[in-house]
């Protein structure tokens, strides 16, 4: 499918994000994932009659703290609303959400698409309870409520509708995801539903100031089903509009696994929340005092450690924004640069053998045991000769699954890189009299001959003899 | 003097002088529950054996020589929309009869810790929503000094059983006068507390913003007993107040000399019994020979409170019932065709005809259009009543006038014609919407049926509404008046 | 503003009632007896009035990030209308 290009396409993302507090927003049951069905319920989170919330104030300041991370100006009055609706996962038939006084309003973030940086602006972001989870049974005609998710502290994010294309959404979710890491508000795993994202898309003319009219697309997974899921809509908004029709303002669910989106029509009606104050709790005044606390616990955010990465470790950019992806990551990166000065090999390694390990195996860095430690006193081992290149590759995946430092692995495997030319001299005579045929091709100018010798050798030292010292060895006993 | 004529603290010194156990106390109140209540209705529930368990471990304890505190070993009645543990609670409502608690609610809590006997729980108009206890989805409570007669609403059966002798005192909720009213009208005293001094966790909600508990009592200083064993700061409610609690009954001095006292012109106005005006007129007299001084003063936002308050209450409580959805517990309808359906048809098989009316107006006054020209606009009224209130504070102690217009009416005369009703409360509903303490205490009777006096004070001074009442009750024989069952 | 019979229809169903004919064509009379009571408000000027939704100065009421005990799962059903698994049962919503 392609990309009409008479439409330009508008995006705006709502993003809920669950904040890691150990209690519910409202009651003190436990948000752990994964507990059997309704063993994490009150009386308060069930909605029984009489009950009242108390706010979590982790939940206010974990909230304040993504505000500022995103750049919002955080209110000095904020309230809660009740939004009412009847279902059955909403055990008070109402939601405590914030309407008109959210926790922050006006913050951005900037992305990069294509080398090039885009700001994308935050609309609002304000504090709500999750609601519970329905399975449905009976071949689809009953459902089952689960109540352990009630009242889990969300932010919502609503950005302004500034994104343009798929790949902007996605590059937006993976900012916000690793803002949201580095503040440690949240797990922000999908597949837990710790983030979850709904898009409002719409096409209009090149150069039409007015939006067209939108669709909501819900039920997106991955970051990757949301940018195929806006790919599949931009395309069938675009059909619409060149057959003459018009787009329908409806909420649509996007199906990954058959790439299309489905309207959801029927399924709801025309929704009139009643916002008002909710009675039972009271106003939060937020002091210029309690905000300058919050804010002294947000650490460096990703888009000043890049900066910062590239002006003294001369990183490139492209460099730069992957390791600073993942707050873990880059604290490891720079963990290491206390035992090694070269900062580009650090983060080759990272780059390269760490990141290819994890995305191969599907594993979290918290998944291996490599410390920031191991690897800069690895690349010292490295630069003092006393490993080589492939034992360090050795090393390295020893120190993934076992979290040794280096030195104590080389010693334990007995992987020191042998630099006695005594030694290496006896092999290297042994290997030149073993294979007569490659001394000659070598003698008669084929210079690849001497590449098979010197593997010859190392294979006969385990890979530990240092090739430096092979290969001028090898020349000087071959001319 | 029978035993249920008794003061608390008679009682209190019977059963530590071990002239009385617990046990007689209680089989006392079943006793003449079974001799009246078959004419009054005031039960919804009886705790048989729970209080005669409670009373066995009470009695064992006072032998112990362990009682504590003034509520020790006394028959109690809860209004049915404070949740107990271990009692079904109801609110009166058909939807929620087969409702069994699975916490308890703090001012219960506070009334088992002080070793109080709960004996059953009382009648009152479902959800809290009337005047009357006609919309009770069981059975009306009837006046017990005329049985043809309401008891007033919404805490019709708290009220009718401390008139009967049926308990020693009782806890209803007052929204917008369902304590003092009912108060009035069964001729016993009812203390709305400040908006605050009473945790509502456990109280059912019907308007959040202006619920409270409170004590029904025979007198005034058993009023203050029960008020100090329920007041005070509760963690688990946002809007509980966090300040110190008096010696309730340290202010029972007698003394009101010096004090201040307005009475708005407002609540003695246009349809006023003027039988209720002249026992207002007397008992302003009473203080003024206590050494008292009063003046008639204006509330100007009166005429407004109604309105405002309706709008209000009714939005409120949209939001508050909605959780009655026949998902999780109370009665789901049979056979529901789909989801909506079980919804719609708990609710209107559950809910009786005031609460429906009210969920409808609330839900219309919130909807979209029409939030600003209803809710928001009764909301910046209420900063208009409580400003007068504020405004007169600054003048006066206390501000003295009638608690409602009329004595009790008779059953049936007002059903069908709610906005007459609602004008019952036209004394009553601007102090809630205040916010700010009162009590009603007897200061009359007219064809046999109490009138009350309603005594409003500052936020959090129920001392001085405490005191004032009780100076009152001291110079008159209106509170030691029975009926006759 | 008068309410009518649509009116009453619509908020029925925003409130999830069901109502007899009868009590529509009861609760669009009242409710317009009451609304149109309740348009004496608008005798008073409020544009610089704040609106009151709490009477108490009360602000920042907060817990701190504790977990508490939740309910055995025998309380958590005991009201229960139906259950299956641990978990409350309800009709599907279904595509009207």
């Amino acid at each position: 499918m392609s990309v009409s290009n008479k439409y330009e396409t508008v995006v705006g993302l709502e993003v809920h994000v669950e904040l890691h507090t150990n209690s519910k927003i409202f009651c003190g049951c436990s948000t752990a994932f994964g507990a059997p069905p309704n063993t994490h319920t009150c009386p308060v989170c069930l909605g029984h009659p009489g009950v009242l919330p108390v706010l979590n104030k982790q939940a206010v300041e974990y909230a304040m703290k993504a505000a500022m991370a995103l750049n919002c100006t955080v209110a000095d009055i904020s309230k809660f609303d009740r939004k009412n609706y009847f279902y059955p996962d909403s055990p008070k038939a109402y939601q405590i959400s914030q309407y008109d006084q959210p926790i922050g309003e006006h913050g951005w973030i900037d992305i990069e698409v294509n080398g090039e940086t885009k700001r994308i602006g935050i609309t609002r972001l304000h504090l709500e309870e999750d609601a519970g989870k329905l399975t449905h049974v009976d071949g689809g005609y009953a459902s089952l409520v689960d109540f352990n998710r009630v009242g889990t502290p969300l932010v919502e994010i609503v950005s302004e509708p500034d994104i343009r294309t798929p790949e902007e959404a996605k590059a937006y979710l993976e900012k916000l995801r690793a803002i949201m890491l580095y503040c440690d508000v949240s797990d922000v795993k999908m597949e837990e539903g710790s983030l979850r994202c709904d898009a409002n898309i719409s096409l209009r003319p090149y150069g039409q100031e007015k939006f067209g009219t939108r669709a909501e697309l819900k039920n997106m997974n991955s970051f990757r089903s949301v940018q195929r899921g806006l790919e599949y809509e931009q395309v069938r908004q675009a059909e619409i509009l060149d057959g003459g029709g018009e787009v329908v303002q409806e909420t649509r669910r996007y199906d990954d696994a058959v790439g299309k989106s489905f309207s959801m029509r029927g399924k709801e009606e025309a929704h009139d929340y009643r916002y008002f104050p909710d009675p039972d709790l009271v106003r939060l005044h937020i002091s210029e005092e309690w905000k300058e606390n919050v804010r002294a616990s947000i650490p460096e955010l990703p888009d000043a450690r890049k900066a910062r990465y590239q002006a003294d470790y001369g990183l490139s950019s492209y460099d730069a924004d992957v390791i600073t992806a993942s707050k873990k990551l880059a604290d490891l990166f720079e963990e290491s640069l206390a035992y090694t000065k070269d900062a580009k090999a650090v983060a080759n390694w990272v780059m390269g053998d760490l990141l290819g390990y994890l995305n191969a195996n599907n594993l979290e860095l918290s998944d291996v045991k490599l410390t920031g430690q191991g690897l800069g006193e690895m690349i010292g081992l490295l630069e003092k000769g006393t490993i080589n290149g492939k034992i360090a590759k050795t090393v390295f995946k020893a120190m993934l699954e076992n979290g040794k430092l280096p030195g104590q692995i080389v010693e334990e495997q007995g992987l020191v890189q042998i630099s006695d030319e005594g030694a290496i001299l006896a092999i290297v005579d042994a290997v030149i009299e073993r294979n007569p045929q490659s001394v000659e091709d070598f003698r008669a100018g084929k210079e690849k001959a001497i590449g098979f010798l010197v593997g010859q050798i190392m294979k006969e030292t385990k890979g530990k003899a240092n090739p430096a010292l092979v290969n001028k060895m090898l020349l000087d006993r071959l001319s | 003097m029978a035993l249920f004529d008794l003061r608390l603290q008679d009682v209190h010194n019977k059963l530590k002088g071990k002239e009385l156990s617990v046990a007689e106390l209680v089989d006392s109140s079943f006793e003449r529950i079974a001799k009246t209540d078959s004419a009054i209705g005031a039960f919804l529930s009886l705790n048989e054996d729970g209080a005669r368990t409670q009373a066995a471990e009470l009695d064992k304890t006072l032998q112990a020589g362990g009682e504590r505190g003034l509520l020790f070993g006394l028959p109690a009645g809860i209004k049915d929309n404070i949740v107990t543990e271990g009692l079904t609670t109801t609110c009166a409502s058909q939807f929620l009869s087969n409702y069994k608690p699975i916490y308890n609610s703090t001012a219960a809590g506070k009334l088992n810790a002080a070793g109080a006997v709960t004996i059953g729980k009382l009648n009152m108009d479902e959800f809290a929503m009337g005047g009357s206890n006609e919309n009770s989805s069981f059975h009306p409570t009837r006046n017990p000094w005329n049985t043809d007669y309401v008891p007033g609403g919404s805490s019709g059966g708290s009220a009718a059983s401390v008139a009967a002798g049926q308990v020693y005192f009782s806890l209803g909720s007052d929204t917008g006068g369902s304590i003092r009213q009912p108060a009035a009208y069964c001729g016993i005293v009812g203390l709305k507390p400040t908006y605050g001094l009473v945790s509502r966790f456990g109280l059912v909600a019907f308007a959040s913003s202006l619920d409270q508990i409170g004590p029904l009592t025979k007198n005034v200083e058993d009023s203050a007993y029960v008020l100090q064993a329920i007041a005070g700061y509760d963690a688990s409610d946002s809007t509980s107040a966090k300040v110190d609690i008096p010696d309730y009954t340290a202010a029972l001095t007698g003394d009101v000399k010096g004090l201040r006292i307005g009475v708005p012109k407002e609540y003695l106005g246009a349809g006023i019994d003027p039988r209720v005006k002249e026992a207002v007129m007397d008992a302003l007299r009473v203080y003024e020979s206590l050494g008292a001084t009063w003046e008639e003063i204006s509330l100007p936002h009166t005429e407004y409170a109604i309105a405002a308050y309706y709008l209000l209450a009714s939005s409120e409580a949209s939001s508050n019932l909605a959780r009655f959805d026949g998902v999780r517990y109370g009665v789901r309808a049979d056979n529901p065709d789909n989801l909506i359906d079980l919804y719609r048809k708990s609710r209107s098989q559950g809910f009786g005809p005031e609460v429906k009316r009210r969920i409808m107006l609330g839900t219309y006054a919130l909807s979209s259009g029409y939030y600003d020209a209803y809710y928001l606009k009764a909301q910046k009224v209420r900063t208009l009543i409580k400003g007068d209130f504020d405004k007169a504070f600054q003048q006066y102690d206390l501000i003295i006038g009638p608690t409602a217009p009329t004595p009790a009416f008779r059953i049936g005369e007002q059903v069908g014609d709610p906005l007459t009703m609602y004008l019952n409360d036209i004394c009553t509903i601007p102090v809630s919407l205040a916010g700010v303490p009162a009590i009603s205490v007897p200061c009359g009777q007219a064809d046999g049926l109490p009138i009350g006096l309603q005594i409003i004070g500052k936020a959090f001074d129920e001392s001085t509404v405490l005191r004032a009442a009780h100076a009152f009750e001291a110079h008159t024989d209106y509170h030691k008046l029975r009926p006759q069952l | 503003m008068s309410i009518t019979l649509k009116d009453v229809e619509h908020v029925a169903n925003l409130a999830r009632l069901e109502l007899s004919d009868a009590e529509k064509a009861q609760f669009t009379d009242q409710l317009n007896a009451i609304l149109k009571y309740a348009e004496k408000l608008n005798e008073l000027n409020t544009d610089e009035i704040e609106p009151t939704s709490h009477v108490l100065p009360i602000t920042n009421v907060m817990r701190d990030d504790v977990r508490k005990e939740s309910l055995p799962i025998e309380k958590v059903l005991l009201n229960a209308p139906d259950e299956e698994d641990g978990q409350i049962k309800v009709p599907a919503v279904l595509e009207s």
